[in-house]
């Protein structure tokens, strides 16, 4: 299991690459890639992302050992940064291996739901008309725990 | 203990983190105190069900004891991924 949080960039496919390099008993790996997402208008100029330090990391090592023993799973990758970031950037990234795809795209899925509610980031828009605010959660980011 | 404020209640209070001496048994009892201090604060606090608390970096809920917590933050619901 590997835990990372950082404000530094990172590249999504030396990652996956690393992450399902040399395994032989497992026959999936699942990646999933947040990207910083424009309003579709070029209005956002960046997201900045603030996080709890002395609680990220343990958060995030709570929701990945959830999923292992929910889960068959081989290994876990999570990523997430924080800080200033512009549209198209990479903000995270989570990989799942396991023996079969299954147990790998829900624990992916499960991950990508925790991550959203339950680890402390908060993100603020920068729109290019100078106004900053916070995203709001979404009710239906909150109803999606309930599924598992 | 220290008090922590995250996203647009650090915002609003105007400081990251603060130390807090208080009797305080419960957070509700922290959060009731801190709203008495000043307008700043009882503003930000003025809505529970728009705020999230851990205490020494766990979830947890409005009722939960602080007796000999080190750490209680206060932040907006996360939104993370």
């Amino acid at each position: 299991m590997r835990i990372v949080v950082q404000d530094t960039p990172f590249d999504m496919g030396a990652e996956a690459e690393a992450f399902a390099n040399g395994r032989h008993d497992m026959g999936a790996v699942v990646t999933f890639t947040g990207i910083v997402r424009d309003f579709g208008d070029g209005g956002l100029d960046a997201m900045e992302i603030e996080h709890y330090p002395g609680m990220t990391r343990k958060a995030l090592e709570t929701i990945a050992e959830e999923a292992r023993t929910r889960w068959s799973l081989g290994d876990v990758l999570v990523i997430h940064r924080y800080g200033r970031m512009e549209p198209g950037e990479k903000i995270m990234m989570v990989a799942t291996a396991a023996p079969h795809r299954k147990d790998a795209f829900e624990a992916a899925e499960y991950l990508m739901d925790y991550l959203k509610s339950r680890a402390p980031f908060w993100k603020k828009e920068h729109a290019t008309t100078g106004e900053t605010g916070w995203v709001a959660a979404k009710d239906e980011d909150e109803d999606a725990l309930s599924r598992w | 203990m220290d008090v922590l404020y995250f996203a647009w209640v650090r915002e609003r209070i105007g400081l990251p983190k603060e130390k807090v001496t208080t009797d305080a048994a419960t957070v509700a009892d922290l959060v009731a105190e801190l709203r008495a201090r000043e307008e700043r604060y009882d503003l930000a606090f003025s809505d529970l069900s728009a705020l999230r608390v851990a205490v020494d970096q766990e979830l947890t809920d409005f009722d939960a004891s602080i007796k000999d917590a080190r750490e209680v933050a206060f932040f907006p619901p996360m939104t993370g991924g």
